[in-house]
């Protein structure tokens, strides 16, 4: 049985904001279903009282005053931008909730 | 010797005591790029001007009478990951083609201020993904070595550039094991540091809590002296150590193992390890017994669990991280015609920016982290974690340093494993622990393997904050091998 | 689109709402809550941002610790237990307001949990339990372009300033909230009142409702009398004034009423709120679920409050409004009622300041609820929001007791400082409005009246001593009401020779 359906990873590429073509969604379906399989040897660890670790060293606590400190123009800002109108990043039309 | 064989602490030395310009060792380094890269593709941007602007500035500096430290007037080429206010930053990547961030990478920053020249910047498997560098979107680096073989990855353009002559430093990063790798299979030093020990801000993020910046060379000093520069903490990067940087200078001129305590990791070896690589690997345990250290065997079991936690954690962080590239604030913007929504751009642009190896991690990392999935795989890796870190935590109270062959095997064929994810993520299985336990961890080479002549690499771990250990240890091995070779082994690597 | 609905006490008649709201607070620090920009109300776009919060690559964040002090101080004053060890987390989606398209938030591991404050409606104490309160980030402001109604649907794109994009949010969640019956859009509205004054009280946020600093999203759901199980909820999102949260629920109560008297069943979904019709309407379905996909944030690490330091926090933490309410209202010796009213009229702390400033409460209260707030009624503004202080409340108070002014001269006082004429002091100058206290002047006035009203003048002489009101009055009316009117009444029957 494969660990991931085609579907599954449409739904995935949908979520990713990639649009696929079907031949992509096939080829991934395969080598994710690989990967997975493999990837899924984590289970064989025995760690159920085991802490998880999402950071690779026990920090806390670092913080910053709260200071102002200089922000880029907005020349600097926009320099990157596809398209820009009045100071702002022009994007193509949301689909959202109607505010 | 001309100035491109020369190392960086002798160039360093040269410049400051005025008997050459940082500009004329600039011009060397660019005219050696100019003359081989058609042969390597080390780099993705290089502009003379740019570079010799800052030789000129440094020159200018030091006559001023400006105190730069060692590596002053020092060509460098800089992985294209890092942000260059005076240079475009791409990650190798389409979705990023020609941006110019508006601001420098803390790394950045103190090579400038220690008055390092960046000739350009290096190619990489797209944003850092790969062990290969043939994940780039603009084509493949080769190894110096054997032009039809991989410079190792992600790194691969940073190792061969320092391989090729066409600089004597460079940087990497180093996610599961993008430093040390490509160092092994072209030959030279690589440096992963502890994590936090270098700064990530400025760094485009492949998985945040795994990537750490590190230096290239051809030798160990040069190794540490990089290192150095551009190490400490960073205000600007939360998850950074405050605390001093290990004296990592000193241990690589000191190179002395005698007494020290060596743990060889029983898990990496054997089946699956190329026998070149083995043999020589082997000779270097004897090495390092005849110098005066201690060696003992140290199992290590759940190492084994490491690469399949490493390919959940990283894919899971990496999938978030390369979010913001969505065609709404910089970078690539496809099909906005008008009528389309900017969800559908969004995923258009991705679909056409992105590679397959980035676009499958993503889908990997957002399966991972998705609900019904996320306890089985991202929780559970992240537990493996842990277990690991233990692991390396039991080990160093029985030694100093634990070794390993660097990667299983030397640089494979370009083409060999790209259609193999599971094949190519091998490259990283002695690599990725030390990452994902926040250790430090070196490559130095060790020889030749017997089938295919290609670089074997030595890989040195160390707790965290034990790098100087790393070069220390590292220091000696190359001192003892070089004086049996009669030389740096890259003096064997074919004329291009 | 219609919406049917039923009147709002036949749908209490037959059902019982569960009210449950989420309010976010934006803090007033100095700079955004993981960068150095300045978080300045109106200025210009895009002057506001750095590599961090554009969410440029290689950008990282580093927390402010001004913020996660005030979300501390806000969980203690709510009563929350402080978390001693927490992380931030990443909530994934994509959306072109929020640069990195994840929002850095907290998941699982709130920064204060479990607390409650309680609230009056109607002279009951409603108990308000308090789920959680985090700390996460602002997003961006994006304006819709073409279309008709600058809305977003319709639009033909959309321009985006990223300068509120970061800025500190603290979000504060309700468990849900029962029992509070036909009371359940005023207990909505008290407790959103209430938060404002706590945390006006704190000093963490303007809370201005009307600049977004404090927007309030409002669930509510519909079970049968009798039954005990709840309803499915709708989230009404983006509700921005006090008297909206009100008319949110009563409108949901009275459309989700119709919905399931008529058979329907209730959408989990979010809504939204139309502040010109006072209905909602629907948005987002729930059912084709998000999938945030919340990890804990690998750029930024833990948060371990010093439980000294907390304890710090909460022994230096100010007296909060209800219990203030409480100590005022006995120092001032006013009824519930009254102090309700003053409640109401967001009056409590500007007489509380003209106190301090000298005046006596009862004055000080005669004003604010008074003439001021007639003057605030008929302006549309609030009472704050004159261009008055308590300190002049208070100098107008002192001249009246010191005989300088009476009633009549301290409203034209009052007049002159609202047009902006300056202090009360410049405003009596200004406009010559002191007491006529010379002796000799009021004795030339009071000559004069007499002359003219022979007629008065006489009755009193006889005896008629009632007739002395009419002379006084004339007194007043030739001084243009600058006389002291009782002194005049003791000269005017000292010269017409008469004692009572
Ligand atoms: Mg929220
Ligand atoms: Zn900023």
């Amino acid at each position: 049985m494969s660990a991931i359906t085609r579907d599954e990873v449409a739904h995935l590429a949908r979520l990713s904001r990639l649009a696929l073509t079907d031949d992509e969604l096939d080829h991934y379906a395969t080598q994710l279903d690989a990967i997975i399989e493999s990837v899924a040897k984590v289970a064989e660890v025995a760690a159920e009282d085991v802490p998880p670790s999402s950071h690779a060293l026990p920090l806390t606590n670092v913080f910053r005053a709260d200071e102002v400190r200089q922000s880029l123009t907005p020349e600097q800002a926009l320099s990157g931008a596809p398209a820009v109108e009045d100071d702002r990043f022009r994007v193509p039309r949301i689909l959202g909730e109607e505010a | 010797m001309s100035l491109i064989q020369k190392s960086a602490a002798e160039l360093g030395a040269l410049v400051a005591a005025g008997e050459v310009s940082a500009v004329e060792v600039a011009e060397a380094h660019l005219d050696r790029i100019a003359e081989v890269e058609p042969k390597i593709n080390a780099f993705l941007h290089v502009d003379r001007e740019v570079t010799l602007g800052q030789a000129r500035a440094v020159d200018e500096r030091l006559r001023s009478g400006e105190r730069l430290g060692p590596l002053a007037g020092v060509p460098i080429a800089h992985k294209d990951i890092f942000t260059t206010r005076d240079m475009p930053t791409t990650a190798a990547s389409r979705i990023l083609e020609g941006w110019r961030p508006p601001y420098d990478a803390t790394v950045t920053r103190r090579l400038r201020e220690a008055g390092l020249v960046i000739l350009g910047k290096t190619n990489l498997d797209e944003f850092a993904m790969g062990s290969s560098t043939e994940n780039s979107a603009y084509g493949p680096t080769r190894n110096p070595w054997d032009l039809d073989k991989i410079p190792g990855g992600s790194s691969g353009g940073s190792s061969a550039a320092v391989a090729a002559y066409q600089a004597p430093l460079s940087t990497g990063t180093d996610t599961g094991g993008s430093i040390r790798q490509p160092a092994a299979v072209t030959g030279i030093v690589g440096m992963k540091p502890t994590y936090g020990g270098s700064s990530r801000y400025g760094l485009i993020a492949f998985a945040s809590s795994l990537d750490t910046p590190g230096p290239f060379a051809r030798n160990v000093l040069d190794a540490a002296l990089l290192h150095e520069a551009f190490s400490g903490h960073d205000p600007l990067d939360s998850t950074s150590i405050d605390a001093p940087v290990p004296s990592v200078v000193e241990a690589a001129r000191q190179g002395d193992v005698a007494g020290l305590r060596v743990g060889v990791v029983k898990e990496f070896g054997g089946e699956g390890f190329q026998p070149g690589v083995q043999a020589r690997f082997n000779e270097a345990v004897a090495l390092l017994e005849s110098l005066g250290a201690k060696v003992v065997e140290i199992s290590c079991p759940s190492f084994a669990t490491a690469l399949p936690a490493y390919y959940l954690i990283a894919p899971s962080e990496c999938s978030s991280n390369l979010a913001r590239f969505d065609a709404m604030r910089y970078g690539l913007r496809v099909g906005d015609d008008g009528t389309r929504s900017a969800e559908e751009v969004m995923a258009l642009t991705r679909a056409a920016g992105f590679g397959p190896e980035v676009k499958r991690r993503i889908m990997l990392g957002t399966y991972a982290l998705s609900s019904g999935y996320y306890d089985a795989y991202y929780g559970q890796a992240q537990k493996v974690r842990t277990v690991i870190a233990r692991e390396f935590e039991a080990a160093y109270h029985q030694v100093d340093v634990l070794i390993s062959p660097t990667t299983p095997t030397t640089a494979f064929p370009i083409g060999e494993r790209a259609d193999d994810p599971m094949a190519m993520y091998l490259a990283d299985l002695c690599t990725i622990p030390s990452n994902l336990a926040g250790n430090a961890a070196i490559s130095v080479p060790c020889g030749l393997a017997d089938e295919d002549g290609l670089p074997v690499g030595l890989q040195i771990m160390a707790p965290v904050l034990g790098d100087d250990r790393c070069y220390r240890v590292a220091a000696a091995v190359e001192k003892a091998l070089e004086s049996r070779w009669g030389g740096p082994l890259l003096k064997e690597a074919p004329a291009l | 689109m219609t919406t049917t609905k039923m009147s709002y006490d036949e749908a209490l008649d037959r059902f019982e709402p569960v009210l449950g709201l989420e309010t976010h607070v934006e803090l007033g620090t100095a700079s955004k809550m993981f960068c150095g920009c300045r978080t300045m109300f109106g200025a210009p776009p895009n002057t506001q941002v750095c590599p961090t919060c554009l969410a440029l690559p290689g950008s990282l964040p580093v927390a402010n610790a001004q913020a996660i002090e005030s979300t501390i101080r806000i969980g203690l004053a709510l009563n929350c237990s402080i978390a001693e060890w927490c992380r931030f987390a990443r909530k994934n989606y994509f959306y072109p307001d929020m640069p990195k398209n994840y929002q850095i938030s907290q998941y699982d591991e709130p920064l204060c949990f479990d607390g409650y404050i309680d609230v009056e409606v109607d002279g009951e104490t409603v108990r308000i339990e308090i789920e959680r309160v985090h700390l996460e980030e602002d997003t961006g402001k994006s304006t819709h372009v073409g279309g008709a109604t600058g809305r977003i649907h319709g639009a033909d794109y959309s321009i985006v300033d990223y300068n509120r994009a970061g800025i500190p949010l603290v979000e504060i969640v309700t468990k849900p909230i029962p029992g509070a019956d036909r009371l359940a859009p005023e207990v909505a509205r008290a407790y959103v009142t209430e938060l404002r004054e706590i945390m006006r009280s704190l000093g963490v946020s303007d809370v201005r409702m009307e600049e977004g600093s404090l927007r309030c999203d409002v669930n509510v759901s519909l079970m049968p009398r009798g039954s005990s199980e709840w309803g499915t909820r709708t989230e009404t999102k983006n509700v921005n004034s006090l008297r909206s949260v009100e008319r949110a629920v009563r409108s949901e109560i009275e459309r989700q009423g119709a919905v399931l008297a008529d058979g329907g069943r209730i959408v989990q979904e979010t809504r939204h709120f139309h502040e010109d019709t006072g209905t909602t309407t629907s948005g987002r379905s729930k059912e084709e679920a998000q999938d945030y996909r919340y990890f804990p944030e690998p750029d930024l690490v833990p948060i371990a409050p010093d439980p000294a330091w907390v304890a710090e926090l909460k022994a230096a933490l100010p007296e909060l409004p209800s219990v203030k309410r409480k100590r005022l209202q006995a120092e001032w010796g006013l009824s519930d009622l009254d102090m309700q009213a003053m409640h109401n009229a967001d009056a409590i702390d500007l007489v509380e300041a003209t106190v301090a400033a000298g005046a006596p409460a009862a004055d000080a209260r005669k004003w604010w609820m008074g003439e001021l707030a007639r003057r605030a009624n008929e302006s549309g503004t609030a009472l704050a929001e004159l261009p008055i202080t308590p300190a002049h409340i208070a100098r107008v108070t002192e001249l009246v007791a010191s005989g300088a002014l009476n009633d009549k001269l301290a409203r034209e006082v009052l007049e002159g400082v609202l047009n902006g004429e300056g202090t009360p002091d410049e405003v009596v100058d200004k406009r010559g409005l002191k007491i006529v206290n010379d002796e000799g002047e009021l004795s030339a006035i009071i000559d004069e009246v007499l002359a003219a009203n022979a007629d008065a003048a006489e009755k009193v002489r006889s005896g008629k001593i009632a007739a002395v009101g009419a002379l006084v009055g004339g007194v007043m009316k030739a001084s243009r009401g600058k006389a002291d009117a009782a002194r005049a009444r003791v000269l005017i029957l000292e010269k017409l020779g008469v004692s009572e």
